[in-house]
Order: C-alpha cells, then sequence, then structure tokens
C-alpha cells in the first residue's frame, strides 16, 4: 500500500523505450467530440498502449482571458491520451486525441502550432459537434482532414453528403474510416499526409503559396 | 499526517491536485519554465540520478535512459504537462538532461519530411 516510493520507480518497458538514436519527433491531433473513437483511432495504429497526459486550467491560464480568475483550489484537470509511432531509427510520429473544444487546446503547449497536421474525426449522428472544431482549423490555419467514423449502428450517408453538411471546402480531403481497424486508421493518416503532401508541393510553386496558407 | 487513505483530501494529493502540484514545483508557475518546451520534445537523461535529488527529478533522469517525448514523462509520472515542463527545465539548466529539438513547422510542412513519416506508415 506504500506506494509513495515504487510509484516514482516508473517509465516505459524495455520495449515501450525508443531507440537511442532517436532524433526528431512529431505529431499528428485527432480532434473531435466525446465518444466520436479518438482514443479508439490513436490505439489501433499506436505502437504502445496509449498513455494519457493531462493538463490543469490554473496552470497556465495567466494571461488566458477567458479563465483569468479561476482560482487555484477549483484546478480542473483535463486528459489527453496519445499514441506513438516509430517512423524510422530517428524520427517519431506521435498521435494526440484532443477534446473539440478549443479552450482545451491552450492547455498544452503548440498543440497544434506544432502538428503536421489535423484529422477531424466525425460521427454521422452528431455531425454538428464538428462545425466549431472545423471553423477553428480554418481560423487557426491548421491542414486538416475529415475522417467520418463508421459506427455499426450509426446510418450510413454518402461522404458527399456529409461534405455539403459540413460545407466543407472542396479542397479538404474527406474518408471513411473504422477506428477500430489498424489499416483503416493508417489509411486515414496517409490520406492526411498525402494532403500535407499536396500542399508543400504547391506551397514550393511561389504564386500558390499565400493563397494556401493565409 | 495521520493517513486516511480514503477521504478526500488525500485523495486530492494522490491524484496530483493543487496541493501536491504546488510542493513538486517548489510553487513556481510559469516563470520556471523553459519556452521551446513541447508535448512531443524528446528528452534525454545525461546524468544518472542521484540520491538527495527530488523524487520527481530522479524518476525523469532514470525513465529518460532512452529517449522520451515530454507527454510520456507527464503520463508515466502522472503529473500535468506544465509541471513536467518545469521539472525538465531544472534538469535542463544543471545540465542532466539534453532535448532534441521539436520540428517546428511554421506553416506546411517541409516534403521531405512527409515523405518519410508517410513511407513510415505504409510499412505498418
Amino acid at each position: 500500500m506504500d506506494s509513495r516510493s515504487s510509484e516514482l520507480a516508473v517509465g516505459p518497458t524495455r520495449e515501450d523505450a525508443l531507440p537511442a538514436s532517436a532524433a526528431t519527433a512529431v505529431k499528428i491531433v485527432v480532434v473531435g467530440g466525446f465518444g466520436v473513437g479518438k482514443t479508439t483511432l490513436v490505439g489501433s495504429v499506436s505502437e504502445i498502449r496509449p498513455l494519457t497526459t493531462e493538463e490543469t486550467m490554473t496552470e497556465v491560464s495567466v494571461g488566458v482571458d477567458d479563465v483569468r480568475g479561476v482560482e487555484q483550489k477549483n484546478a480542473t484537470t483535463v486528459a489527453m491520451d496519445f499514441g506513438r509511432i516509430s517512423i524510422n531509427e530517428e524520427l517519431v510520429l506521435y498521435l494526440f486525441g484532443t477534446p473539440g473544444q478549443q479552450r482545451f487546446w491552450f492547455l498544452w503547449t503548440g498543440l497544434f502550432e506544432g502538428a503536421l497536421g489535423a484529422v477531424v474525426l466525425v460521427d454521422t449522428r452528431r455531425l454538428e459537434a464538428s462545425f466549431d472544431v472545423i471553423g477553428r482549423l480554418e481560423d487557426g490555419g491548421v491542414p486538416f482532414i475529415v475522417a467520418v467514423n463508421a459506427f455499426p449502428d450509426a446510418p450510413a450517408h454518402p461522404l458527399d453528403q456529409v461534405r455539403a453538411a459540413l460545407d466543407l471546402s472542396p479542397t479538404v480531403p474527406i474518408v471513411e474510416c473504422d477506428a477500430r481497424s489498424r489499416a483503416s486508421s493508417r489509411d486515414t493518416l496517409l490520406a492526411l499526409m498525402r494532403y500535407l503532401y499536396s500542399l508543400s508541393i504547391q506551397s514550393a510553386a511561389p504564386m500558390a503559396a499565400s493563397a494556401a496558407t493565409e | 499526517m495521520t493517513p486516511s487513505p480514503i477521504n478526500d483530501a488525500s485523495n486530492s494529493w494522490e491524484q496530483g491536485g493543487p496541493e501536491r502540484l504546488y510542493v513538486i514545483t517548489g510553487g513556481r508557475g510559469a516563470s520556471g519554465r523553459r519556452a521551446d518546451l513541447d508535448l512531443v520534445t524528446l528528452v534525454v537523461a545525461r546524468a544518472a540520478a542521484r540520491p538527495e535529488m527530488q523524487p520527481e527529478h530522479a524518476s525523469i533522469l532514470r525513465m529518460c535512459h532512452y529517449p522520451l517525448s515530454m507527454a510520456e514523462i507527464s503520463a508515466y509520472l502522472k503529473l500535468p504537462f506544465s509541471v513536467v515542463a518545469i521539472l525538465v527545465s531544472d534538469l535542463l539548466a544543471e545540465s542532466t538532461v539534453e532535448v532534441r529539438a521539436t520540428v517546428r513547422t511554421a506553416g506546411i510542412p517541409d516534403p521531405e519530411l512527409l515523405k518519410a513519416v508517410m513511407y513510415g506508415l505504409q510499412k505498418l
């Protein structure tokens, strides 16, 4: 029961450790409402059991207008699940599943600013939950794709209908996904990467750059 | 200090309540923290843990024998990211850890980096 000291002897198991050569880490953010399958998707492709990092609202609330005045004793803890994929001996990809509410995004320094891009995971039964997320990513200039998580008991909708319902820009890819499936989740990430790659090629062309990034 | 394991106060302490976090960071806020530490900043120990160290500092040195992200340290220590950032900043100040720079993508990422990630994902 005296777990105070043993609790501190923690860390990854040997097989969960990265190689000593790991030098660069990048991240992708999976955004979606509660219960939409963020952690399922992350767990499907992660090489480690998904872990949870947390943040308290008060710790970084200084200077953030809408939480100013929150007392320290009222600290709210917000959790974010994440997983990891070793791309090669030097490069590591982290996947973070984060709630859709923007007030949580500021809790983790640079969650989106340093991210390659985002996957907006949607449930066709609760599409309205995705409107805010999509608007905020657009406003923030974060490149994203939309993945429709196929729940067995949800009615199937053609992707065109979902695209129209979300008022999605024609250039933003939308894919179907089964977050429980490793292959399907991997293909979703690949769809994001191909989209980012196409943007990176475009931005290499001087005239197209300002339209894509502003 | 009488243990009363099921009441709210000890629960708050054990699960990272404000009082415990205050003690761990010595009451420091963001002032004790380096601004460039990101969730995926990789931390590597450059020295062994010493017996007189604060237990959390020693834990970080032990678990970062191989590179480990800030997010993983936060998860294993069950401490908020901002607290881990202060603890890692302490260790950086005494040069017992080093950090490996995060790729900061200003806008659209580099195509070569994206190709490497795609190649890695295709092998899954």
